[in-house]
């Protein structure tokens, strides 16, 4: 009966690859524990059922083999047993659904405190934007996009003059504070992909995608592209740092603003905005 | 006790003369352009299976550079991206989508029913050598300035039509005139079966006796008839989009330092027509796999389909939910993220019918007189590997689960498990199965032996541990990882791993197809029922069936399709056309 061993191999096989192959996701760096958390009951539930389902298979095909010990036995339907199971199995999916449910509706719930951090991505690099002291972003329209303004940032809202744009250069954050990522693409579709954060999204040229998350821990990131993006795909890598409030505040400190970067400051200043430092 | 009256008198003459129109009459009538349904059915399979064979070799190469990167040089990121573009999209739908419907369904449906052939065979011939060109308008994109498109199988914008994707200027065009192509096609042979079903079953043969293959192919032809003309449109307005310049699927965009004259248009209203078709697609492949497999069972474990009634309305709930879950494919797409509360409840809502198909395949197991034959082997892969495939859909289809996994190898691993393995595991059950009745020869043992064991143990190796890369983080599409902090060292020995069972399973196919060929004359011979079943397309008078399937009397049918080790019954079997016992008065 070598199915039956071989159903048996793949049950035992699967749960042993399971727990004792070495490759595991990568230690998390952000509020979302809670994803890992649904993610470890429904591999308990499905890792059960798969187990269950396949021994039984295999008990089925040794005990009642053709030649086998057993007669067959005609029976069309079982009304109770029917109903018992898919009864159980609803037990089981909801089990999964309902924290499932409660974890998303904490993701798509940006709470107020959250700043603001805008992430731009085009073939195939990444910049990055976060609001000055009046903490609010400026706003944008890819017709404003040139060789000196590259995030297409409008040059007549007052809101996005100091804005902090980092055009080359790591992602900062400051450890422990909520920040709402706002997305946005130039060309085609990408997806910022952390993969310590948990959290991902599509960035859709013509809109401002987002999430939330709180960065926990300390260290150097890497940001992937996970939509395809043509020919540059996999090398689109950044990075982002999350760090300390004194270490993020020297950081930002060293970063300049839209209204310096585009050399328009006295301009501006005096047509449009109080005199500030 | 009417049928039978009826059923012993000759078919009207009327009947007889309908036939004689269509009826072949010369060698090319007979064989190339032929309007029976079970020649077509094998023109379907073997145009799908010769491009799957493309489709086979792409797949080698793109896991050769995925584990030895570089040391192919004419693989560069470009071509790789039209390799698993093409792969994709010829499996889901110029393999799957015809083997299934084109195929099984042209030979299966009338056969089953007791039908002389289809209700439009005309139509029929010319579903056919649409799909044909189809697939030639396909192909010949490897031939042209660009080669195929790379953007991916499911071709979003505006990254499709837009320079930095290979194939941008003649491959995404193509392959755009070719599905609109194949649409058209499958179309005609679509309406055909619904009709045949609806309006061709022999007399006695009610819905509730028909075979479940029958229910899995007519429920996924009603799908895909429903489905197909959202990815028309979205093909139709793409295709706008690139040759004529409007903005359906456009924003105003800056493309390589550009700025392009589109503007206003929506990327994600394409994904969403495109998974309006691409998850009842998903269905279009598993409700014919699920049909066929239960039948392969039933027949091989000797004992009846277990819940029956139960089978039928899972079927056709599946099917109707089908059209209620597409946007668990863009949980991160950026569309409203308050839909994937509905999104996520529909979806796990489809796992309860699901997962009562599978307990009720494992418990017609139960109790049964199991024939170790290679369908049955197959059956059971089936169920193991749907299994593994569907289980894994609970995690991509629950919402925040999906999250972290969206977009890496875990969502490869899944797909390929639950609707490439699995489905692809019920064609080669359903080629051993039916192959006698197509052919008089059955397949060779030793090399159908040698065949499931390969492909079923390689095609789980291959698979499930790919869903760990997955969970370490790497992105699918990608040509080669790169460095990172995040994926260890080790994880390319998996690759390494993956790559050699691929290319293994990959040759055990050449086997497969030396077997199909070499039994058509050094098989040895069936009989017409060599798996004493009891439905209706092994009760022909002749095997291999001639034009009109029946001879001069159409089947009567008196039991449903499950009639095996009755109590009492001399046989453990009683075909569906077998009359009811005279009861002892």
């Amino acid at each position: 009966m070598p199915i039956v061993l071989a159903l048996i191999l793949i049950a035992v096989g699967s749960v042993l690859f399971h727990a004792l192959s070495p490759w595991w996701w990568t230690p998390i760096a952000s509020n979302w524990g809670y994803i890992d958390s649904t993610l470890i009951i429904t591999f308990w539930i499905t890792g059960m059922v798969f187990v269950a389902v396949v021994l039984f298979m295999a008990y089925c095909v040794y005990r009642f083999r053709h030649g086998g010990p057993e007669r067959p036995h005609y029976e069309p339907e079982n009304k109770r047993l029917e109903w018992a199971l898919t009864i159980a199995t609803a037990i089981g999916v909801a089990a999964m659904l309902a924290p499932g449910l409660f974890v998303w509706h904490q993701f798509v719930t940006v709470p107020d405190e959250a700043t603001d951090v805008e992430i731009v991505a085009r073939q195939w690099s990444w910049s990055f934007r976060l609001p000055g002291k009046d903490g609010r972003l400026g706003t944008s329209d890819v017709r404003n996009i040139s060789a000196e303004n590259p995030l297409g940032l409008n040059p007549r809202d007052p809101l996005g003059q100091d804005d902090v744009v980092v055009e080359t250069g790591d992602l900062h954050l400051q450890i422990d504070k909520p920040v709402k990522i706002l997305l946005r693409s130039t060309d085609v579709l990408h997806n910022f992909y952390v993969p310590e954060f948990r959290g991902k999204m599509d960035m859709v040229p013509g809109s401002v995608t987002y999430f939330w998350l709180t960065p926990t821990r300390t260290g150097t990131f890497d940001i992937l592209c996970a939509e395809l993006c043509g020919v540059g795909h996999p090398q689109m890598r950044g990075a982002v740092v999350v760090a300390d409030e004194a270490a993020y505040q020297t950081w930002l400190g060293e970063q300049r603003t839209f209204a310096e970067l585009s050399g328009m400051t006295t301009i501006m200043k005096a047509n449009f905005m109080p005199a500030e430092k | 006790m009417v049928d039978a009256v009826i059923g012993s008198e000759p078919i009207p003459p009327a009947e007889v003369g309908e036939v004689e129109l269509y009826h072949p009459h010369s060698w090319i009538t007979r064989y190339v352009f032929s309007q029976d349904a079970k020649v077509i059915a094998i023109q379907y399979s073997l145009t799908a299976m010769a491009i799957g064979l493309v489709a086979l070799v792409l797949s080698w190469l793109m896991r050769w550079q995925l584990a030895f990167p570089g040391t192919l040089s004419f693989v560069d990121p470009s071509q790789y991206l039209q390799y698993i573009t093409m792969h994709g999209m010829i499996m889901v739908v110029y393999l799957l989508t015809a083997l299934f419907l084109g195929g099984f369904g042209n030979y299966l449906i009338p056969l089953m029913l007791g039908a002389r052939d289809m209700a439009f065979p005309y139509l029929n011939m010319l579903s056919y050598w649409i799909y044909l060109l189809a697939v030639l308008v396909l192909v010949s994109s490897f031939f042209v300035p660009g080669g195929p498109t790379g953007a991916g199988w499911t071709l979003y914008p505006p990254q499709a039509i837009l320079q930095g994707t290979p194939g941008y200027e003649m491959g995404i065009i193509l392959m755009l005139a070719s599905l609109i192509i194949f649409i058209i096609g499958f179309t005609m042979g679509g309406l055909n079966y619904v009709v045949t079903v609806l309006q061709g079953r022999a007399r006695g043969m009610t819905l509730m006796r028909m075979p479940l293959t029958v229910w899995g192919i007519f429920t996924a032809t009603v799908l895909a008839l429903l489905a197909f003309p959202a990815l028309f449109v979205g093909a139709v307005m793409m295709l706008f989009d690139r040759v004529l310049g409007t903005s359906f699927f456009m924003p105003s965009l800056v493309s390589m330092g550009e700025q392009l004259q589109y503007g206003g248009g929506s990327p994600i209203l394409f994904q969403h027509l495109f998974w309006f078709f691409g998850h009842p697609e998903v269905y279009i492949v598993a409700l014919p796999a699920f049909g066929i497999v239960s039948d392969l069972i039933s027949t091989h474990a000797r004992r009846n389909i277990f819940g029956y009634r139960m089978m039928v309305w899972a079927i056709v709930a599946i099917g109707v939910l089908s059209f209620v879950v597409w946007a668990h494919h863009m949980y991160v797409s950026g569309m409203n993220p308050w839909f994937g509360f509905f999104f996520a409840t529909t979806t796990l809502i489809i796992a309860i019918p699901t997962a009562i198909k599978v307990y009720n395949w494992v418990l017609t197991l139960w109790r049964g007189d199991i024939h170790l034959t290679i369908p049955m082997l197959f059956a059971l892969a089936f169920i193991v590997t749907f299994v593994n495939g569907g289980l894994t859909g609970l995690f991509l289809g629950n919402v925040v689960v999906d999250v972290p996994l969206s977009d890496t190898m875990f969502v490869v691993a899944h797909f390929h498990m639950v609707m490439g393995v699995a489905p692809i595991f019920v064609i080669f059950g359903a080629l051993y199965h039916w192959y006698p009745k197509v052919t008089g020869r059955m397949l060779n043992e030793g090399l159908g032996q040698l065949h499931f064991w390969v492909t079923f143990l390689g095609a789980y190796a291959i698979f499930f541990p790919m869903h760990y890369l997955g969970l370490l983080g790497v992105p699918r599409r990608y040509h080669e990882m790169g460095s990172t902090s995040f994926v260890p060292e080790s994880a390319q020995s998996l690759n390494v791993f993956i790559t050699v069972a691929a290319l293994i399973v990959g040759a055990v196919q050449l086997v497969f197809l030396f077997n199909l060929i070499w039994s058509l004359r050094y098989g040895r011979e069936s009989g017409g029922n060599p798996w004493r079943a009891t439905t209706l397309e092994w009760q022909t008078p002749e095997t291999p069936p001639p034009h009109g399937n029946w001879g001069k009397e159409l089947p009567v049918v008196y039991r449903w399709a499950y009639d095996y080790n009755v109590p009492g019954a001399k046989e453990d079997f009683l075909p569906q056309n077998r009359p009811p016992e005279p009861s002892p008065a």
